[in-house]
């Protein structure tokens, strides 16, 4: 190296002509100006949806008032629309996917962290997260020419006989067993979010810290009580969190509802009967309505689940944030 | 030296032996739960792949779609689809990443920055169909029809919170002694982070974009009310756009033989397009576990 | 205790200890009253000390003693980090840089750092080293190439990667990493190289070169180094400053510190009865 430190010398002051010019710094100003009012735009389009939803459904909402939410009849003839039989269509579709679908999900969840051998275990996880990119309509149409046959032919005629004549219970399990209606479509739902709400509970068991699952099973506790009296206690609220954003997801849930809901704006004690949910109504009558009237109460649908479905999201997310303490930097 | 045999000692192995009979009974029951859930899954895509590789003939991606009891194929659909999605990327992707990196280089843990990421979550699992009336009322009505570009701006909006969440996620993991040393060596905050951040965290951004091209192509409800549908073959983003998921919404819902068998032929597409992607970016994001 | 006048306000070379049959140094870097604070912790208290141009001088102390925040006063590198400020001067060849409108881009040209884990861009070797450069000049290919030939050589690193230069920097092992880092910063020409626990990622063998390098590149700059390792101190130092819980206790050529301390805190420190 004794060459290259004669020749150091010549590695003097850098030549004027060589220099860059450095002015006053623009770019770092520009630059994080730039992100902010990019990250506002976020923000924006938020309260955006809000004030345009509330402003094109507000011919409904002055007509109808509060009303609106109960109000059971859709008549587009008589020009009068209230919100409830697709509310409760959408709650119903809902609930029925999460008391299909938590239990599913848990126990999927169980099996991955407690029991499944190693080497299945990432490939299973893979299966479920490639399955929770699948489209929605996927699981529409699937319904739609699978599921519904099986179901007038099979699964309904069963659940009228034997159900139906059970007392109070029965009277959900009624009617011509046609396979499309408010069942089936909670079905197609609790499949569509399945995947999704494992994921998530899988990552929130996974953040319990190993000693304590250790400790569990070190007092002799088995797999099913280290997770049902350990882990899923600790780990209440993020489970919690984790239903609640698959609520969400079912709530405002288009294509995998519309296909087999049966699109009737009638309320039905019986689960078998068909039904429409928020989105269903409006994917259907949304392009075909006139009048300013149909299609302001129809704005005034969405405001509806857009209010119901950001408060779950909230109350869901702050769970979430309260459990894994996320955000945190490296 | 035996422990004499108590009442308490049979009592205790009888209990045992009940909570280890219980414990094996809801090993079964999750069992069976998970391989019930993903078979039943799996038939899906049999299903799909069943009724959608019948479908797939060259004609598929020749002609455009056709009226009901007459030859067709997507074509339309497709090139709609394709160009609808790349555009809408193409103008989510910067804004998603300025916002990301507003969160994480700028704002990080501060009050304003833990608001925009509630929003930006609160966005992400928006319902769909409610950002297809949000569009409808500002582009559909402001332009006064129905076009390609109001479809855009539908999906845009669906792929901005992606971008946004996972831009900030992988700009988080880099460590702070990175920029410090680019900050030592008497750098400019936004070249740290456009020179040194930005290549670091390259790999996991585009995993980002990704997933959005993903979710956006699979995305139905927005479509409904912005972009419409076309039945014929038409590069004007001014107009209604022909598009796949559209597409399979009309011809599945219809009787006609011909026309549910393009709507498999569809989602065959889609469902392939998007499991592809899914993968090819969990792989490259494994390549990058160092 | 001779060690107050030591510390109290050691500025010119007369009242600095000599360091034997080697010329006295002027002060490259005058730290006089330095306050320093994260939040409400008031981290440094009221240092004063006088660093000598080419030559090594090592900051010791147990852990949370401040040598880290020391040196990172020394190129205000931490106002990247909102609620940590100094108060006081700090005063390079006569130039306050603490003062508000102190230029820092010419500060950081003037100051290089190494860091404790290596920290090479996620970039070619090539591209590395010519980082820094062309922030600050324009430079032909052909000058660019020599002048990152010979930062490389300078630190040691130019006949391992001559033949990989496009080679992402994170592929070379540790302490070519390291090598590469103190190419990187030399290759702006720096006076003064800051070097925060360089070596304690490393294996013993890659440090042993960094300390050799280190030797050699005494020659022409300024080298402060904080290290926690005792025996790299002695051996790679001229002079050598102990802390301890935010203050400076005592300053002194290397050989008295490790040799016979004035300060009582000092000797226990330096012979292992706290750490």
């Amino acid at each position: 190296m004794q060459d290259i430190k004669k020749t150091s010398s010549v590695m003097t002051d850098t030549p004027k002509s060589h220099r860059r010019s450095r002015g006053l710094n623009w770019g770092d100003p520009f630059f994080k100006s730039a992100t902010f009012l990019f990250a506002m735009l976020v923000l924006t389009i938020l309260s955006g949806i809000v004030i345009v939803l509330f402003i094109d459904a507000w011919p409904a909402l002055k007509q109808f008032g509060p009303a609106f939410i109960w109000t059971s009849s859709w008549n587009p003839v008589k020009d009068s629309y209230g919100a409830f039989v697709p509310l409760v269509g959408t709650i119903e579709t809902a609930v029925i996917a999460m008391v299909i679908g938590v239990p599913f999900s848990f126990g999927m969840a169980f099996f991955l962290t407690e029991m499944c051998p190693h080497w299945l275990r990432q490939p299973i996880a893979i299966a479920i997260e490639l399955l929770a990119a699948v489209p929605s309509i996927i699981y529409g149409i699937w319904g739609l020419f699978v599921l519904v046959p099986i179901f007038q032919k099979y699964v309904e005629p069963f659940l009228i006989a034997t159900l139906g004549s059970v007392p109070i219970l029965g009277h959900l399990f009624q009617g011509p067993p046609i396979g499309i209606g408010v069942f089936l479509a909670g079905i197609i739902l609790a499949l569509m979010i399945l995947p999704f709400i494992t994921s998530v509970m899988r990552e929130v068991f996974a953040a319990v810290p190993a000693v304590l699952r250790e400790s569990a099973y070190g007092l002799g506790a088995t797999r099913w009580e280290v997770v049902w009296r350990v882990v899923l206690p600790y780990s209440r609220v993020g489970v919690v969190g984790a239903v609640m954003l698959g609520l969400g997801r079912a709530l405002g849930e288009t294509m995998a509802v519309t296909f087999v809901i049966g699109n009737a704006h009638r309320l039905s004690m019986s689960l078998l009967a068909p039904g429409t949910t928020i989105s269903a109504t409006l994917a259907n009558e949304f392009t075909e309505a006139d009048g300013e009237l149909y299609t302001a109460s129809l704005i005034a649908l969405g405001l509806v689940l857009f209010i119901l479905t950001f408060a779950v999201l909230a109350i869901g997310k702050r769970m979430l944030l309260r459990t894994s303490g996320k955000g945190g930097l490296a | 030296m035996s422990v004499p045999a108590t009442k308490l000692n049979t009592m205790n192995r009888a209990h045992v032996r009940r909570r280890l009979r219980f414990d094996s009974a809801m090993t079964v029951l999750s069992l069976l739960m998970t391989a019930a859930v993903l078979v039943t899954l799996g038939a899906i895509l049999v299903t799909l792949l069943y009724n959608g590789l019948q479908a797939i003939k060259p004609s598929l991606f020749l002609e455009s779609t056709p009226a009901p009891g007459s030859e067709g194929g997507l074509a339309n659909a497709i090139f709609g689809s394709l160009v609808m999605t790349a555009i809408s990327v193409a103008i989510a992707t910067p804004v998603g990443v300025m916002a990301g990196t507003f969160l994480a280089e700028y704002a990080r843990q501060s009050k304003l920055a833990e608001f925009v990421r509630f929003i930006n979550d609160v966005l992400l699992s928006a319902p769909s169909i409610i950002i297809g009336l949000f569009v409808y009322g500002v582009v559909v009505l402001g332009m006064g029809h129905f076009s390609a570009w109001a479809g855009i701006a539908a999906l845009a909006i669906i792929a901005v919170p992606i971008i946004v969440r996972t831009t900030e996620d992988m700009l988080s993991l880099i460590p702070d002694s990175l920029r410090e040393a680019g900050a030592a060596l008497g750098t400019p905050r936004w070249k740290v982070i456009t020179y040194i951040s930005y290549r670091a965290a390259f790999q996991g951004i585009l995993t980002g974009i990704l997933l959005a091209i993903a979710r956006v192509s699979g995305e139905t409800a927005p479509l409904l009310f912005t972009a419409l549908n076309n039945q014929f073959w038409s590069t004007n983003l001014n107009a209604p756009m022909a598009n796949l998921p559209v597409v399979i919404f009309q011809f599945a819902m219809s009787p006609y033989e011909d026309w549910r068998s393009l709507a498999w032929g569809g989602a065959l597409l889609i469902t392939t397009a998007v499991l592809a992607l899914n993968i090819v970016a969990r792989l490259s994001s494994k390549g990058k576990r160092s | 205790m001779s060690s107050d006048t030591l510390t109290a306000s050691a500025i010119g070379t007369s009242e600095r200890p000599s360091l034997g049959d080697q010329p006295a140094m002027p002060e490259k870097i005058g730290v006089r009253n330095l306050d320093f604070y994260y939040g409400d912790f008031h981290a440094l208290k009221k240092v004063n000390i006088s660093i000598p141009d080419r030559r090594v001088t090592a900051f010791i102390g147990p852990s949370g003693c401040g040598k880290s925040t020391l040196l990172r006063s020394l190129n205000r590198i931490y106002e990247m980090y909102p609620g940590q400020r100094a108060t006081g001067e700090v005063m390079v060849d006569g130039k306050n840089i603490l003062k508000p409108n102190a230029d820092l881009i010419e500060l950081r040209t003037k100051i290089g750092m190494v860091f404790q884990k290596p920290t090479p861009f996620p970039m070619s070797i090539f591209e590395n080293v010519a980082f820094g450069i062309r922030l600050y000049e324009k430079l032909s290919r052909t000058d660019m190439e020599e002048r990152v030939h010979w930062a490389l050589s300078r630190a040691a690193l130019w006949d391992e990667v001559k033949d990989k230069l496009n080679v992402v920097g994170t592929g070379l092992s540790g302490g070519q990493q390291q090598r590469l880092c103190i190419a990187r910063a030399i290759a702006v020409k720096p006076q003064i190289l800051l070097m925060d626990e360089p070596a304690s990622a490393l294996d013993p063998i890659s440090t042993a070169k960094l300390e050799e390098l280190i030797e050699e590149l005494r020659e022409e700059f300024c080298i402060v180094i904080v290290t926690h390792n005792m025996q790299q101190a002695a051996r790679a130092s001229d002079y050598t400053a102990f802390m301890y819980l935010g203050e400076l206790i005592e300053f002194d050529t290397s050989e008295k510190i490790f040799t016979n301390p004035s300060s009582v805190q000092t000797r226990d420190y330096v012979t292992g009865r706290f750490g």
